[in-house]
């Protein structure tokens, strides 16, 4: 046997990386590469306008006033939730694409820690999520039907941009769920539904009292009504807040569980 | 046995020198998913700077005893250590990268994102535009990973295992669907890179590759190791060798007695003699008798492996290369 000579390995210099090998590089290149996918950035840039346009300007209800504003903000509000529910769900369910391609099993060959991980996509999510609400609420600046007091369009922006991280929770658990390519057209028709229920298209009231009471456990109601309530001046209702929180508990939960199963596996 | 016993000297010279402790160590490590028993008490130790081939058929336990030397999955009885630590920490020190046969990579990265990613996860790593030329990739760095042929995202895989500049590099049969060419090219520029000293460790059941490219081949068959050695050593193990040389008035019977000899053939002056330790015929022949003209020959690595890994490998006398 031939032995090189060899000179020993320093290993005393050899650290880890701080924060489970977080950083702003990798955050930076995950938006980038989710940005250059023109399917996800036409889901959920384009088409939250395209139906803000369409419902948000008709006249025939659009200046009729609500709470502190008019319709077209409720309505504005509205589909930036829809859109920005659309963003992080769809940066979360990334995931399963990483899965079916082999990166995670890769990552695992790196410092990255599965925490630090979770984090980035949580973070990737939160951005293009920031991009749907952005989009509608500066289109509804452009067109100027939507009228509400200037620190509501902030307030309101914010409340829709934290909420909509419940489903980077929902998108993750999917994700972990489903070890598919084509998960998003699942989660899609998925968020449709969730959005009838949460009254993001049609206001409840105006759907049978059956679908209505049904329409209350679902996942968008909860944060829908919370998100419309400065708007409104609606009391905050007990419900609305165990809506959510039950969800959360619920995605979170079901997501830490299948990736707990995730990394026990690979 | 002697191969496992001159390999062993010369590890544990190597570590006195070093002072480290080995790249690898596995002790009776057992793996079982459910009822199957893919790993049976595997016992092995890999000194910094050693290129060792880890050969055997498909199923006999290569890719699961890889799995738990990177840390992707625990043994479930016994002990493994990487540079001394466990494995998911000498990982996220960037002691140990490994090239996987497939998958791994996402199509719509560039092959430079794709290595500034990785590069951003570890705390001290090479630049990226010299890993990607050391791998002879740096002309496509702009290029989309889902564009790249197979043979350029291999070399992918291999600029990022380059990338932390690890001691111990672990490859899983990276030559898979490689042509001649790629293959080639891919070993040279790990052999190139072995230089520095870095340690390696490849799994394949490419014969050739192991007797090219590795000092040292480790036989499993079944999760256990059946042989280990230098490439030659392996060869004589299980095919012995035949020594040949000219002897007028040969002594069958003295021959006969020598030792490891298997069959004494005499065809005229000619002796031909088969045996598993030919430097004692060898020796023999050329200090007590008049031979000369004197050969040994061995048979090929493929022959020593198809009789070590073959199911009757148990019952021949040839499975002395036990693991220890």
């Amino acid at each position: 046997m031939s032995i090189r000579s060899v000179a020993a390995p320093d290993l005393s210099t050899r650290r880890a990386p701080g924060l489970g090998g977080f950083n702003l590089t990798v955050l930076g290149l995950e938006v980038r590469r989710l940005l250059r996918n023109r399917r996800t950035l036409i889901f959920t840039m384009v088409s939250p306008v395209v139906f803000f346009l369409a419902f948000g300007l008709n006249s025939a209800y659009a200046n009729d006033k609500i709470g502190h504003g008019n319709v077209s903000a409720f309505v504005m509000i509205s589909l930036a939730l829809y859109g920005a529910v659309l963003a992080t769900t769809a940066g979360g369910a990334m995931v399963s694409i990483e899965r079916a391609a082999g990166w995670s099993r890769q990552l695992r060959l790196t410092p990255l820690s599965p925490p630090a991980y979770i984090a980035i996509k949580m973070l990737t999510a939160l951005v293009l999520g920031l991009g749907s609400v952005t989009a509608v609420y500066v289109v509804g600046g452009i067109v100027g039907k939507p009228s509400m007091p200037v620190y509501l369009w902030v307030v309101t922006a914010l409340c829709v941009w934290i909420g909509s991280l419940l489903f980077a929770a929902f998108g993750l658990f999917m994700g972990y769920l489903l070890a598919t390519e084509n998960v998003m057209q699942i989660l899609s028709f998925a968020l449709v539904l969730f959005a009838f229920g949460g009254g993001l298209f049609i206001p409840l009231s105006q759907f049978p009292h059956v679908i209505g009471v049904i329409a209350e456990f679902t996942p968008l109601y909860g944060l829908s009504q919370l998100v419309h309530a400065p708007l409104t001046g609606d009391t905050v209702q007990l419900s609305w807040v165990a809506n959510l929180l039950a969800w959360l508990a619920i995605f979170a939960g079901g997501a830490v569980w299948r990736f707990r199963k995730d990394t026990a596996r690979v | 046995m002697t191969t496992s016993n001159a390999t062993a000297g010369q590890r544990s010279r190597l570590d006195r020198r070093s002072g480290q402790p080995p790249a690898i160590d596995l002790k009776s490590v057992h793996k079982s998913f459910g009822t199957v028993h893919a790993v049976k008490g595997v016992d092995l130790g890999i000194a910094a700077g050693e290129i060792v081939a880890f050969l055997g058929p498909n199923g006999a336990g290569k890719t699961s005893t890889i799995d738990m030397i990177l840390g992707l999955s625990r043994p479930t009885r016994g002990e493994v250590s990487v540079f001394g630590m466990q494995p998911r920490h000498a990982i996220a020190r960037g002691l140990v990268a490994a090239v996987m046969q497939t998958g791994g990579l996402l199509k719509d990265f560039t092959v430079g994102e794709t290595a500034r990613y990785v590069a951003s996860l570890f705390s001290h790593s090479r630049p990226v535009g010299e890993v990607l030329h050391r791998a002879g990739i740096s002309g496509i760095a702009d290029r989309k990973v889902g564009k790249c042929s197979g043979g350029e995202q291999q070399r992918l895989r291999f600029a990022m295992a380059l990338l932390s500049d690890p001691e111990l590099l672990v490859l899983d049969e990276p030559t898979t669907g490689m042509d001649v060419e790629g293959r080639r090219g891919f070993w040279g520029a790990i052999r190139q890179d072995a230089e520095l000293g870095r340690t390696v460790l490849f799994a394949t059941h490419y014969l050739e590759e192991a007797d090219a490219y590795a000092d040292r081949i480790v036989l499993i068959r079944e999760g256990e190791i059946v042989a280990d050695g230098t490439s030659s050593e392996i060869k004589a193990l299980a095919a012995g060798r035949t020594v040949r040389a000219s002897l007028p008035g040969a002594d069958e019977a003295a021959l006969r007695r020598l030792p490891g000899a298997d069959s004494v053939e005499l065809r005229g002056d000619t002796v031909l003699i088969h045996s598993r330790d030919s430097d004692a015929v060898a020796r023999y022949l050329l200090t007590n008798t008049a031979a000369k003209d004197l050969e040994i020959n061995t048979r090929g690595l493929e022959d020593a492996f198809i009789a070590l890994t073959s199911d009757d490998a148990n019952s021949n006398g040839n499975n002395v290369g036990a693991s220890r």
